[in-house]
């Protein structure tokens, strides 16, 4: 039987705590995943392996993360190309391609002020539900 | 120096899993560095022989053309001192292996001339990064300043007495 979302949310929860060693209480669905449960680089692979086990539930069908789609790998290159940032915004090409790349994302408040270097507000816990629920869901 | 805190592989499994065995001696100085008069190996020495048993398994799953590092210590928890005398013995269990890197599962234990029955020691969960294939995009040595020469004639060793079926 489908997951709810609810049941993801606390899989993807658990998953979070055991990676990020933070408690419980400090994972809510707009927490941010690198200024608010301080995520590092190392811990985007931990998650991976983690979501995968995590959502693995029959061995005949894994729940595979292919690399670069939970965290896209070449955001800091698309900074430094002008099309896709200007004055330290992200431009309307820029924001169509973070778009295509985090379509998990949820782009609301931070098309209000594109900052590049605020761009990582878009990884949130809710960002990985919803991707998680996409994969599943097919 | 590297590669040389665990003294032979007892299992070796391409892949899978790993056992490794390191006799504890007396003579090992940096026993004797935490509490005088009372010799036991420090945890974060018993992390490193998890490190390097695991380490080589997971580098042999790519025939050492990876520069494995280890990235993070997920989990380290310690149940028992191990003292002079003994045994202890470093199984490894690769839970998942990909292009970047690989995650592991640990058990420790130790042995002694009197205590023939293994003893649990630590559970310790380690994950290793294949560095050139790092998220970063950070660009590395050409050189594998992992799996050294000084490696690679231990690893001729391992193979030479059968333990590394490689």
């Amino acid at each position: 039987m489908a997951l709810s979302r609810d049941e993801i949310y606390e899989k993807v929860k658990g998953v979070l705590v055991d990676a990020l060693g933070v408690d419980e209480d400090e994972i809510t669905p707009n927490a941010t995943l690198i200024q608010d449960l301080g995520m590092e680089s190392i811990d985007a692979l931990d998650i991976v392996f983690r979501l995968e086990k995590a959502f693995t539930t029959d061995p005949t069908k894994k729940f595979t993360i292919p690399r670069g789609e939970l965290f896209p790998e070449d955001l800091e290159s698309l900074k430094n190309d002008p099309n896709m940032v200007q004055d330290g915004k992200i431009t309307a090409a820029g924001m169509a391609e973070l778009k295509k790349r985090m379509p998990y994302a949820d782009f609301t408040d931070f098309e209000k002020d594109p900052q590049a270097d605020k761009a990582n507000v878009l990884l949130t816990v809710d960002a990985v539900v919803n991707y998680v629920q996409a994969k599943l869901n097919g | 120096m590297r590669w040389i805190w665990i003294d032979k592989f007892t299992e070796f499994t391409s892949k899978v899993s790993a056992t490794a065995v390191k006799n504890v001696s007396l003579a090992e100085e940096h026993l004797h560095d935490l509490y005088p008069a009372f010799p036991i190996v420090p945890h974060s020495l018993i992390v490193e022989g998890m490190a390097q048993t695991a380490g080589i398994l997971v580098g042999e799953a790519r025939n050492f053309a990876e520069k494995v590092i280890l990235a993070k210590i997920g989990k380290a928890a310690f149940h028992r001192l191990v003292r002079p005398g003994e045994t202890i013995a470093f199984s490894a269990a690769i839970q998942q292996l990909s292009e970047q890197g690989a995650s592991i599962s640990g058990t420790v234990t130790v042995t002694s001339a009197s205590q023939a029955t293994p003893q649990p020691v630590a559970e310790i969960e380690l994950m290793f990064s294949h560095i050139d294939q790092n998220l970063a995009g950070l660009e590395f040595p050409e050189h594998n300043f992992v799996f050294t020469e000084q490696f690679t004639e231990l690893l001729k060793t391992y193979k030479l007495s059968g333990e590394i079926p490689i």
